[in-house]
C-alpha cells in the first residue's frame, strides 16, 4: 500500500506549499522538501526488498471491467527511476527558494513541481499501462504549467503551447500504441505484457504497437524530428530546465522503452528505428549545441544529443548496452543537472545567459567556477569523470555494431563525442576563462550557499562515480538492469580497460577532435553563418498557425455571438438527424391499447393549449404572458394527477407558485413589454421550425405512449422492495430517498449552489455603482396601498396553516404522496406570501437564520444521513426503519430516510428563500443615496 | 387519450422554442419554462400513461412505473433553480447594459 502512497504523497502535498506560502518562501520551501523527503523516505523503506531483486506491489481495483485497475509495482527499473526523481526533486526544490525571485507566487510553483512529480512517479511505478497513460499525460500538463510559469513571457507561453502540442500529441500515439500492446498482450498490467513476448510478435501488432509507442517516447525524450520544443522549453524557470528537461521528465520515453525492452527489443525493426534516429538525435543535438550562444540553449541541444546517445544504446538490444543506458541516465542526470543549475547561477548573478557577453567568470564567480568545470568536463568525457565512464561504454557498444558495415556507427559516435567535447569546453572557455569583463550586466560573484550547495553535492557525485563507479553505483544498476532484461546482468564498471580497448582511442580522438574544432572555431562559424538553416519553430508555426486560424474562423462563423443564430443551427442539425431518421428508418402507430378519451382531460389540454398559443401570440405584454404561462404550469399540475402522478402534482403546483412569484419580482428590473424586431418572414420562419419541432416531439410522444417498453422497466424492483426494502409505501418517495438518494443528495447540492450564484450574481450588481444608481432610478411601485389590510390578514393566518400542512406533507411522505421537495416547496411560499403581504421589513426582522445557514444545515443534514451508517460498517446513505409502538398513538414508522428528507426539505427551503430574497434586496435599493448597504431598515 | 398528451408535448415544445427565438431575455426565459414543460411531462410520460394507478403500495394492484415520476419531481424542482439563475443574469444584463437583447453585436458597446 505504501506504493499507493508514494505516488499519491505528492498530489496530496502539493496543497501545503500553496497554504504554507502566506506564512513565508521558506515555509513553502520547507513544505515542498518535506513531502519530497517524506516520499523518499518511504521508498527508502520498500529498498531492500528490490535490491535483493524482489518486486512490491500494491493493487486497487479501479475499473476491473475496463481493465483500468490502480496496479503499482516496484522493481529495480522503477527504484532507479523512482529514487532519481525524488533525489533529483529535493535538490531541485532547494535551488528553487534561492533561485526564485520575490515577485515570483513560490507557493503555486512548488505546487506544480510537487504535482509533476507525482506524476513522474506514477509512471515510474504504474504497473497497469492504462495508469501509466494518465500519468504520462500529467507529466504533458505539468511541464507546460511550469514552462509557462511566468505567463507575462511570450516566450514562455508559445514554449509551453509547443511542448504541450508535441509531447501531448505524441501522447495521443502513445495511448494508442499501448491499447494495441495490451490487446496483443491479453492484459494491461506490464507484469503480465512483459511476460507475453510470443503472444505479441505472433499477434501481427508488433510494429503497428511499436511505431506508436515510439512516436509517444520520442516526443516526450525530445528525439528527432521532435527534438525541436526541448530549447524552446527552456524558458521554463532554470530549476525547472534542470529538473524536468534534463534529469526526469525527458527520461520519461527512454524509461518507456527500457521498460518495454524485453518483450519489443531484438527485432531489426527495434533495432533501425533506436539506433538509427538516436545516432541522428545525437550529432543533430551537438552539432547545434556547438553554434549556440545561450547558456541554456547549449545545454538544451545538448541535452538532446545525450537523449539521443541513451536510445541508440537501448536500441542495441544487448544487456551490456542496456547497463551503460542506465549508467548514462545516472552520470547525465547529475552532471547535465549541475550544470543547468549553475548556469542558472551565472544568469542569476550576471544578469545574462550570452556566454558572447561573459568570461572571465573563473576570478569573479571561483566557486560556480569550480562546479561548471568539473560537470562540464564529465559531459565532454574527460577522464576521471562519471561522463568519461559512460561515453566509454557508449563507444565500446557501438564497435560491437555490424549493421549496415562494422565501422560507420562507431565512426559517426565518436564525431559525436568530438562535437561533445568541443560544445562543452566552449562554454567552459568562453564562459569562465580569459579576461575580466568591466561591461557584464550585473557585477558577478558566488552566491549564497543556498544556490550553490545543490549543483556542489551533484558535481561532487560526478567525481565520486568517476573513481569508484562499481562501489557507488552497482548497489542500484544490479537490479535496474536485472529487472529491466529480466535477467541476472552484473554490471562492471571500471576507469581503466588497458591500451588495447577501442574505446579509449575513439575517445582520446574524440578530444583531440573536440580540440581542434575549437581551435577552427572562428572560420567554422563564419562558414556556417552562411549557410542556410532550418528553423523548427517557425516550421512548427507553419503548420500550426494556419489550423488555429482555421479554427478560429469556424468558431467565428458557428459562433458570432448570437444565441438566437447558435439555437437555429442546433435545432436545424436536430431535425436534419432526426428527419434522416424517419425517412429512413419504420414509423408506424404502435399497437399498445391506449386509455379511453375523458372529456375532463380533454378539457383540460385544450385550455393549455390555448394559453400556451396565446403565450406566444400576445408575449410582447410581458405581465400577461407571465400569467399566461402561471396558467400553462398550473394546468400540467392536474395532468399529472389524472395520470397516477400525485406526487408530481403536488410538486409542479408549488414550484409554479413559487416561479411565478420569482419571475413577477423579476420583472420589476426589466422592461415591461417586448417591442416587434423581428420581420414577419422571419417570424415565419421561426413559426415553421418551432411548428415542426414541435410536430416531431408529439410524433415521438405518441409513438412511444402506443408502445409498450421495449424492455422490463427496473421499476419492478422498486415497487417490490419499497416496503420491505424502504420501509415506506410510496415508492416515488423511496426512490428519492432512499434507492437513488446518492442522485437527489447531488440534486440538493445543485439546487444550494444555483441559490448562492444567484445571490453571488446579485451582491455583485449591487456592488456596481453605475447598476446602483439605475436601480434607485426605477420608479416606485405603482400600487396605490402596497400592503393591503386583507392581504397581511390574510396571510398571517395562512401561515401556520401552512406550516402544519407542509409539516403533514413531509410526515406521511415516506408512504403516502408528500415528502421533503413538496413541503419545503409549501413552506417558502408560505414565507413568500408573509414579505409580499406584510412587506420585506416585517418578515425579515422575524427571520432568525440566514438562509445560507439553512442550505448548509439541509446539505449536512442530508450528509450526515448518508455517513451514519458508517459507524456501524454500512454503506453510505444505508437506510433503516423500525415500528414503534407508542400509546396512544398508533403505531407508527420511524425510518432513517427521513433525516435525509428533512436535509431536502432544508436545502430547497434555503434555496427558495435565498433565491427570492437576493431579488428583493435588488428592489430594496436606497433612491437617493449612492452606495448598497446591506441593512434592514427600507 | 394518448394522442392528446402527445399533442399536448407537442404544443409546448413549438411554443418554447418559438419563444426562445425571440431576441430578448424575458420570452427566452419563458420559452424555457414551456420547454421545461414539455420535457418534463414526455420524461413522465415515457412511464406510459395509467389511470388510478399511483405508485402506493397497498392502493392499487397494478401501480404505475415510479422511476420516471421520481426523476421528474427532481427534474421540476431543479429547473425551477436553473430559471432562477438565468433570471438574475438577464436582469444583471439588462441593468448592465441598459437593454435586454440576449445577441451580442447589436449595439456597438457589447463589442468592448
Amino acid at each position: 500500500m505504501s506504493l499507493v502512497l508514494i505516488a499519491a504523497l505528492p498530489f496530496l502535498g502539493a496543497v501545503l506549499p500553496g497554504l504554507l506560502i502566506r506564512l513565508g518562501r521558506t515555509a513553502a520551501a520547507l513544505a515542498a522538501g518535506a513531502v519530497t523527503l517524506t516520499a523518499l523516505i518511504l521508498l527508502a523503506i520498500e529498498a531492500p526488498a528490490v535490491l535483493a531483486g524482489g518486486v512490491v506491489k500494491a493493487q486497487i481495483d479501479w475499473l476491473p471491467g475496463l481493465g483500468l485497475n490502480a496496479n503499482f509495482f516496484l522493481d529495480g527499473l522503477s527504484l532507479f527511476f523512482a529514487g532519481l526523481i525524488l533525489a533529483m526533486g529535493l535538490l531541485v526544490v532547494l535551488y528553487a527558494r534561492f533561485y526564485l525571485s520575490d515577485r515570483d507566487p513560490l507557493g503555486r510553483f512548488y505546487a506544480f513541481l510537487l504535482m509533476f512529480q507525482g506524476a513522474m512517479l506514477g509512471i515510474v511505478l504504474s504497473d497497469n499501462i492504462l495508469l501509466l497513460l494518465v500519468f504520462w499525460e500529467l507529466t504533458s500538463l505539468t511541464s507546460f504549467l511550469l514552462i509557462g510559469f511566468w505567463k507575462d513571457r511570450a516566450e514562455s507561453r508559445q514554449g509551453a503551447r509547443m511542448a504541450l502540442a508535441v509531447t501531448g500529441g505524441g501522447g495521443l500515439c502513445l495511448i494508442a500504441g499501448m491499447l494495441i500492446l495490451g490487446h496483443a498482450a491479453g492484459g494491461h498490467d506490464l507484469t503480465t505484457i512483459l511476460t507475453a513476448k510470443t503472444a505479441i510478435w505472433s499477434s501481427g501488432l508488433y510494429l503497428p504497437a511499436l511505431v506508436l509507442i515510439l512516436i509517444g517516447a520520442f516526443a516526450k525524450s525530445a528525439q528527432f524530428p521532435f527534438h525541436f520544443w526541448l530549447p524552446h522549453a527552456m524558458a521554463a524557470p532554470t530549476p525547472v530546465s534542470a529538473y524536468l528537461h534534463s534529469a526526469t521528465m525527458v527520461k520519461a520515453g527512454i524509461y518507456l522503452m527500457i521498460r518495454l525492452w524485453p518483450v519489443m527489443s531484438g527485432t531489426f525493426e527495434w533495432f533501425v528505428l533506436l539506433v538509427g534516429t538516436g545516432l541522428f538525435t545525437l550529432l543533430l543535438g551537438a552539432w547545434v549545441a556547438l553554434w549556440k550562444d545561450d547558456l541554456k540553449a547549449i545545454l538544451a541541444y545538448s541535452t538532446i544529443s545525450h537523449l539521443g546517445l541513451i536510445t541508440l544504446l537501448i536500441g542495441l538490444g544487448s544487456e551490456s548496452a542496456l547497463v551503460a543506458a542506465l549508467f548514462h541516465i545516472l552520470c547525465h542526470a547529475t552532471f547535465k543537472a549541475a550544470l543547468f543549475l549553475s548556469a542558472g547561477i551565472i544568469d542569476h548573478e550576471t544578469g545574462t545567459r550570452d556566454i558572447t557577453r561573459l568570461g572571465g567568470l573563473r576570478r569573479l564567480m571561483p566557486i560556480s567556477f569550480g562546479i561548471t568545470a568539473i560537470a562540464g568536463l564529465s559531459m565532454a568525457g574527460f577522464p576521471p569523470l562519471n561522463g568519461f565512464l559512460s561515453k566509454e561504454l557508449f563507444l565500446a557498444e557501438t564497435t560491437e555494431v555490424i549493421w549496415p558495415n562494422p565501422w560507420i556507427v562507431a565512426v559517426l559516435a565518436t564525431l559525436g563525442a568530438a562535437l561533445s567535447v568541443g560544445y562543452a569546453l566552449r562554454l567552459l572557455v568562453k564562459g569562465f576563462l580569459g579576461q575580466v569583463r568591466a561591461d557584464y550586466p550585473h557585477p558577478p560573484h558566488d552566491p549564497s550557499p543556498g544556490l550553490w550547495a545543490a549543483p556542489a553535492l551533484l558535481a561532487s557525485l560526478v567525481v565520486l562515480i568517476g573513481l569508484f563507479p562499481n562501489l557507488t553505483t552497482r548497489w542500484l544498476l544490479h537490479p535496474a538492469a536485472s529487472s529491466a532484461s529480466r535477467r541476472d546482468v552484473f554490471p562492471n564498471i571500471a576507469l581503466w580497460h588497458g591500451l588495447d580497448v577501442p574505446e579509449l582511442w575513439m575517445s582520446l580522438a574524440g578530444i583531440g577532435g573536440g580540440l581542434m574544432l575549437l581551435g577552427a572555431y572562428p572560420a567554422l562559424r563564419a562558414l556556417r553563418d552562411r549557410m542556410p538553416r532550418l528553423d523548427a519553430k517557425r516550421m512548427f508555426d507553419a503548420v500550426v498557425d494556419p489550423m488555429a486560424a482555421d479554427a478560429r474562423k469556424v468558431t467565428k462563423a458557428l459562433h458570432n455571438g448570437s444565441f438566437t443564430r447558435m439555437l437555429v443551427l442546433a435545432l436545424l442539425v436536430i431535425l436534419a438527424a432526426t428527419g434522416f431518421a424517419w425517412v429512413s428508418g419504420t414509423h408506424d402507430i404502435g399497437t399498445r391499447p391506449g386509455l379511453a378519451m375523458q372529456p375532463l382531460m380533454a378539457t383540460i389540454c385544450g385550455i393549455l393549449a390555448l394559453a400556451s398559443l396565446a403565450t406566444a401570440a400576445l408575449h410582447r405584454n410581458r405581465l400577461l404572458a407571465l400569467i399566461l404561462t402561471g396558467v400553462v404550469g398550473l394546468l400540467i399540475a392536474p395532468i399529472f394527477a389524472i395520470f397516477s402522478a400525485p406526487d408530481l402534482a403536488l410538486t409542479q403546483v408549488a414550484v409554479e407558485v413559487v416561479t411565478v412569484l420569482l419571475m413577477l419580482l423579476a420583472l420589476r428590473f426589466l422592461p415591461k413589454a417586448t417591442p416587434a424586431e423581428t420581420q414577419l418572414p422571419r417570424r415565419l420562419f421561426d413559426v415553421i421550425l418551432a411548428a415542426t419541432a414541435g410536430l416531431g416531439m408529439a410524433a415521438l410522444a405518441y409513438a412511444m405512449l402506443t408502445r409498450a417498453p421495449a424492455f422490463p422497466s427496473i421499476s419492478q424492483f422498486h415497487l417490490e422492495q419499497s416496503k420491505p426494502g424502504a420501509g415506506g409505501t410510496n415508492a416515488v418517495n423511496t426512490i428519492i430517498v432512499d434507492f437513488r438518494g446518492f442522485d437527489t443528495f447531488g440534486e440538493i447540492i445543485v439546487l444550494g449552489i444555483a441559490a448562492l450564484i444567484i445571490f453571488a450574481l446579485s451582491q455583485t450588481l449591487l456592488k456596481s455603482p453605475e447598476v446602483h444608481r439605475k436601480l434607485a432610478a426605477l420608479p416606485p411601485p405603482a400600487a396605490g396601498d402596497p400592503h393591503p389590510m386583507m392581504l397581511v390578514s390574510g396571510v398571517r393566518v395562512l401561515l401556520p396553516m401552512a406550516l402544519l400542512f407542509a409539516a403533514y406533507l413531509f410526515l406521511r411522505g415516506h408512504n403516502l404522496p408528500g415528502g421533503g421537495f413538496v413541503a419545503g416547496l409549501v413552506v417558502a411560499a408560505a414565507l413568500l406570501l408573509q414579505y409580499l403581504g406584510s412587506g420585506y421589513d416585517f418578515s425579515q426582522s422575524r427571520q432568525r437564520r440566514d438562509h445560507h445557514v439553512v442550505i448548509a444545515a439541509g446539505v449536512l443534514v442530508a450528509l450526515l444521513a448518508g455517513v451514519g451508517p458508517w459507524v456501524m460498517g454500512l454503506p453510505f446513505l444505508t437506510s433503516g426503519f423500525t415500528y414503534i409502538d407508542l400509546p396512544p398513538l398508533e403505531k407508527f414508522e420511524l425510518a432513517s430516510a427521513m433525516i435525509f428528507d428533512l436535509g431536502v426539505f432544508l436545502c430547497v427551503l434555503g434555496a427558495v428563500l435565498l433565491a427570492l430574497d437576493s431579488l428583493a434586496g435588488l428592489a430594496r435599493v436606497d433612491r437617493p443615496g449612492p452606495r448598497p448597504k446591506k441593512g434592514r431598515k427600507r | 387519450m394518448e394522442l392528446l398528451v402527445a399533442l399536448t408535448i407537442g404544443v409546448l415544445t413549438a411554443v418554447g422554442i418559438y419563444l426562445m427565438l425571440r431576441q430578448r431575455s424575458f420570452p427566452v426565459i419563458l420559452g424555457l419554462t414551456f420547454l421545461s414543460y414539455a420535457v418534463n411531462l414526455f420524461l413522465f410520460a415515457s412511464g406510459r400513461l395509467a389511470l388510478n394507478a399511483a405508485p402506493i403500495i397497498g392502493t392499487t394492484d397494478t401501480p404505475t412505473d415510479p422511476l420516471p415520476q421520481a426523476l421528474v419531481l427532481t427534474a421540476i424542482v431543479i429547473s425551477f433553480g436553473m430559471t432562477a439563475v438565468i433570471l438574475i443574469m438577464a436582469i444583471g444584463g439588462n441593468l448592465a447594459a441598459g437593454h435586454d437583447r440576449i445577441d451580442l453585436g447589436q449595439d456597438p458597446r457589447d463589442d468592448a
